[in-house]
């Protein structure tokens, strides 16, 4: 049996519900630890020998506790610990953002969503299929040992932001709405809090995909910061998947269009399923700027979105499948009457 | 035969499960959740590889593991036991821990025995292995796979034919010619492979899900080399089966060395990933189908050859031309069937295992061949309909399937339809509605029972299984039935190969084998009671004519409203029990015995001398592809199907409906 340390801070906990982290928090921040919350990736990549802390910081909060979803100055501010749930039928996020909601609510299963907190789903890790079976190598799990997927089934895996060492696909779906928004995150540091923008916190594999977010050791996600974006009502996350439910995004698009008269006076998109780390499609926004939304403008987007797609053998589907999920996500979005 | 079983107020009543509260509440017991003190747990090790050898054990860091007391490994117990025999087509076995020899991906190689479930699992992580790999051949079109013509390899193998095929498909009006393939699915119920085994003495007992409990404890008595009586299984219920749990796995006897080596219980609950490839599969497969027809529609040449996947030494295939040559009309048909080996795991039993794979390819080419005449698709099926089977000839038992197609279509709307392609639409969403035919062999096995009658009720003993079907309901209602008492006062005692034996749940084919036996032993023991009570000076049924008394509502009933309840009578007599051994139609004299030493024979379908016996069913589905992002979603099906009878509509509901 591997041991491990179970601590419980519950004093963190119930600060992190109410969304207020005091100065004496700081003591629960050090490294090697695991924060556990919601637990539905950390158990199980610990039973299949994936993940082995040596101490697990329980930080759930009392089951009593109403974790904070509130109006703050110039936005949203979502607690980490917040379940997927509580966020997904919040009626602030229902209203003013759909593209978080929708990004919730596709996402798992109820179960999963009931027990599963926002600080968690962001740092979810892949569900490439080489890294989760210790039989393989894989550079992410183990730095060096290779890379199994390439020449490998690839169907679930990256196109966009891949490297030589890795084309493992970030699996979430609340990322791709946050970071079409222009999110921020905020962390507790052992020198004390700091908010940065959430497209900042993962990184791309490059040749050290062991390093999934800039997270320093101990550090920990206290919440989320989403920015007053009156037009975000005109927003949608499209998910496309071989199963209608519970089941991990072949390609999805994180949408939201500030639409006047026809043209695009600015629009958002984020892309999952499809990249190595939540993404942001920039090339694709500048595309649409100042244009018509028309369905050859969306197209000339979605190529824009994909030119720099690499694709490993059975996921060649992929840079054309999501071109089309981009292009229907915009072409509803822009059907919509918020 | 099913005439045994009269109808009476129980059979055809809507019942709830007898179990149905201690498995919605989590109580009831699934073998791996029954209590066996002071065992010893293990995690399986499985290879990293698809195709080679073990060249050396890496095992020290996984000793070091606190609580590890011993891995099992070819190099000091791989001669413990043999290999699990030949499945259906014969040929070889791949091995375990019999050799060095790795066959496929995701193999038992070790077997980690700890004190907890949570040191086997992390020693079983730090093995290591070191392996002499070589390239291996995955399936269909990979470099190094065989391809076996059964014709030509097999004796006993038979393929469907008659007339002149080729011919007939050169000189077609109408003809298709279309390949199809299927791919590899896996069963995985949610309850998981374990098995838990302990000795007493001589004696194994095992605890291990199974669809087949006198099969498993034959195959494990035959691998372990001791007799058969000296093992019993326990399998009371199954938390889904649909095929995986039918036959030995090799699991099952390293678990029984296990417990011998370290004379304590040992317990394995297979990983969820392991059940991928720990269990059998349903192979993969290709096919062709040639139709020939006139411009009237008729079948005029039925081509069908079907290619499946196997392990390198196995035969194992399902052969569903053997069906598919025998559902429509047809003068000339013309079927093979081939095996391709590749570096996998024997495939074995899933769900409708020749069936499922053979009916999509002929119905799929039904439905080309209604376009390429401009017909209804439901119409072709309608002019191929036929009375007798083509091969042989021989008449169907009986054939409803356009009573389906008719009832399905109407329940459907199918004359709703507007088969222009792209037709339907809604938004963004290409519709279309399509339908198939239903088939499957009807079966039934020889089988064994054993029924007391006492003034407390009734209990019944049979080796049947709960595979989550309802046969511990079905046989309590038979039993209800043919003694005139309620379903809730029989006892029933099953998934126990040391009761009467009876033979798998498969084929579709428990529920007509095992309630004919409990029906034929309910019969024998009425006539006890029967006896006593118009013999017996003081009994209120006394002088009677025993052949008119009935059993009913409790009580044996006689004429001018004379009646004693079965519980007086009973209280007075003792207890009484009959055991038999039913023959169906179809089956040799010795099918019990075959039954109890765990080869039964299941007769019925196609296998008849005289008869062809077929359930059938009509199957219509709206289907829904996204224009933009080609999704597939089936939001509608309507099924009809003549299933013959339905003892309990609530289980047989659940059935049809997929469950």
């Amino acid at each position: 049996m591997r041991p491990f340390t179970y601590e419980r801070a519950a004093d963190l906990g119930a600060a992190l519900a109410a969304g207020t982290v005091p100065e004496a928090a700081r003591q629960h921040i050090r490294p090697e630890v695991q924060y556990l919350a919601g637990g539905t990736t950390l158990l199980d990549l610990m039973k299949i020998d994936v993940m082995h802390p040596e101490r697990v910081l329980d930080i759930r909060p009392d089951a009593a506790a109403q974790p904070v979803i509130r109006s703050e100055e110039g936005g949203l501010w979502l607690s980490a610990v917040a379940s997927m749930a509580q966020a997904a039928e919040h009626p602030a996020v229902r209203r003013d953002y759909p593209v978080l909601a929708q990004a919730l609510q596709q996402a798992a299963s109820a179960q999963l969503r009931n027990m599963a907190t926002l600080g968690g789903n962001v740092l979810q890790r892949t569900r490439c299929h080489y890294f989760r079976d210790t039989a393989f190598p894989c550079n992410k799990r183990q730095p060096g040992s290779g890379c199994s997927a390439i020449g490998g089934v690839t169907r679930l895996l990256a196109v966009l932001g891949v490297s030589e060492h890795c084309i493992a696909s970030y699996p979430g779906d609340f990322a791709q709405a946050l970071i079409a928004l222009d999110a921020e995150v905020e962390v507790l540091a052992p020198e004390g809090p700091r908010r940065f923008p959430f497209s900042q916190l993962h990184r791309l594999p490059g040749d050290t995909p062991e390093i999934e977010t800039t997270l320093r050791p101990g550090e920990l996600i206290t919440g989320f910061h989403v920015p007053t974006l009156p037009w975000a009502r005109r927003s949608l996350y499209l998910k496309v998947r071989d199963r209608e439910s519970y089941a991990f995004a072949l390609a999805s698009a994180a949408v939201a269009l500030d639409l006047r008269d026809g043209v695009v006076h600015e629009a958002r998109i984020g892309l999952g399923g499809v990249a190595a780390a939540p993404w942001r499609a920039h090339e694709a926004e500048m595309v649409l700027q100042g244009q018509e939304l028309t369905e050859a403008c969306a197209g000339q987007a979605a190529e824009a979105a994909f030119a720099g797609a690499v694709a490993h053998d059975d996921n060649a589907f992929k840079p054309e499948l999501g071109r089309r999920t981009l292009v229907r996500a915009l072409m509803q979005a822009a059907a919509m009457e918020p | 035969m099913s005439e045994m079983i009269i109808p009476s107020g129980v059979i055809g009543r809507d019942t709830v499960r007898q179990e149905a509260r201690a498995k919605v509440t989590g109580a009831a017991h699934y073998p791996s959740d029954m209590p066996v003190p002071n065992a010893a747990h293990a995690f399986l090790v499985t290879s990293g590889i698809a195709r080679g050898r073990i060249t050396r054990w890496r095992l020290e860091a996984a000793q070091a593991v606190p609580g590890v007391l011993d891995i099992l490994t070819h190099e000091n117990t791989g001669q413990e036991s043999k290999p699990i025999p030949p499945t259906k087509g014969g040929g070889g076995s791949t091995t375990t821990l019999q050799s060095d020899r790795i066959w496929h991906d995701g193999q038992i190689i070790a077997v980690v025995l700890a004190e907890s479930f949570e040191a086997a699992r992390e020693a079983a992580h730090k093995v290591r292995v070191d392996y002499a790999e070589e390239a291996p051949a995955a399936t269909f079109d990979s470099p190094g796979v065989e391809v076996q013509v059964l014709e030509e390899t097999l004796e006993a193998h038979e393929d469907p034919r008659v007339g002149d095929a080729e011919a007939a498909f050169a000189a077609g009006a109408v003809t298709v010619d279309a390949t199809y393939g299927t791919p590899t699915q896996h069963h995985n119920p949610i309850e998981l492979f374990t098995t838990t085994c302990f000795w007493e003495g001589d004696r194994l007992t095992i605890l291990e899900p199974s669809q087949f409990v006198q099969g498993l404890a034959t195959t494990v008595a035959k691998q372990l080399d001791i007799a058969p009586n000296k093992v019993q299984v326990i399998s009371p219920l199954v938390g889904g089966a649909f095929g995986s749990k039918g036959g030995a796995t090799a699991r099952t006897a390293w678990i029984a060395v296990a417990a011998r080596w370290l004379g304590r219980p040992v317990k394995l609950v297979a990983s969820r990933s392991q059940g991928f490839t720990i269990a059998t599969y349903r192979a993969e497969t290709r096919q062709r189908v040639r139709l020939a027809a006139g411009r009237d529609g008729r079948l005029q040449a039925l081509l069908h050859e079907g290619w499946e996947v196997s392990s390198r030494p196995s035969n194992y295939n399902v052969q569903g031309t053997e069906t598919t040559s025998r559902i429509y009309a047809c003068p000339n048909v013309w079927t093979r069937v081939n095996v391709v080996h590749a570096d996998r795991n024997t495939p074995g039993f899933m769900r409708a295992p020749p069936d499922l794979p053979y009916g999509f390819g002929l119905e799929s080419a039904m439905d080309e061949l209604a376009i390429a005449l401009d017909m209804d698709p439901v119409e072709l099926r309608r002019i191929n309909d036929t009375r007798r089977e083509p091969i042989k000839g021989l008449p169907y038992t009986s054939r409803s399937l356009l009573e389906c197609f008719d009832a399905a279509a109407e329940a459907f709307g199918w004359s709703r339809r507007d088969k222009r392609p792209g037709s339907l639409r809604e938004g963004d969403w290409r519709i279309g509605w399509g339908c198939a035919a239903s088939y499957y062999p009807a079966k039934i096995s020889a089988a064994c029972a054993r029924v007391a009658l006492s003034a407390q009720g009734a209990r019944v003993d049979i080796a049947a299984h709960e595979i989550g079907t309802g046969a511990w309901t079905v046989l309590a209602m038979t039993a209800a039935d043919q003694l005139g008492i309620e379903p809730e006062q029989v006892e029933v005692h099953l998934g126990d190969s040391t009761l009467p034996a009876a033979g798998l749940a498969a084929g579709s084919s428990h529920t007509a084998s095992i309630c004919n036996a409990v029906a034929m032993a309910c019969r024998e023991l009425r006539e006890r009671p029967t006896h006593a009570a118009v013999t017996a000076n003081a009994g209120p049924l006394a002088g009677q004519d025993p052949a008119a008394l009935r059993f009913e509502g409790g009580a044996l009933r006689g004429e001018k409203g004379a009646a004693e309840p079965l519980a007086a009578l009973l209280g007075r007599t003792g207890p009484m029990d009959a055991y038999a051994e039913h023959v169906p139609h179809g089956n040799p004299p010795d099918a019990p015995e075959k039954v109890k030493q765990g080869t039964p024979m299941t007769t019925g379908g196609a296998q008849l001398p005289d008869l062809i016996q077929y359930g059938f069913g009509a199957q219509f589905v709206e289907v829904r592809v996204h224009a933009r992002t080609g999704e597939v979603r089936v939001p509608r099906i309507t099924g009809a199907f003549a299933a013959g009878r339905i003892i309990n509509p609530r289980t047989a509901h659940s059935q049809l409906m997929g469950g």
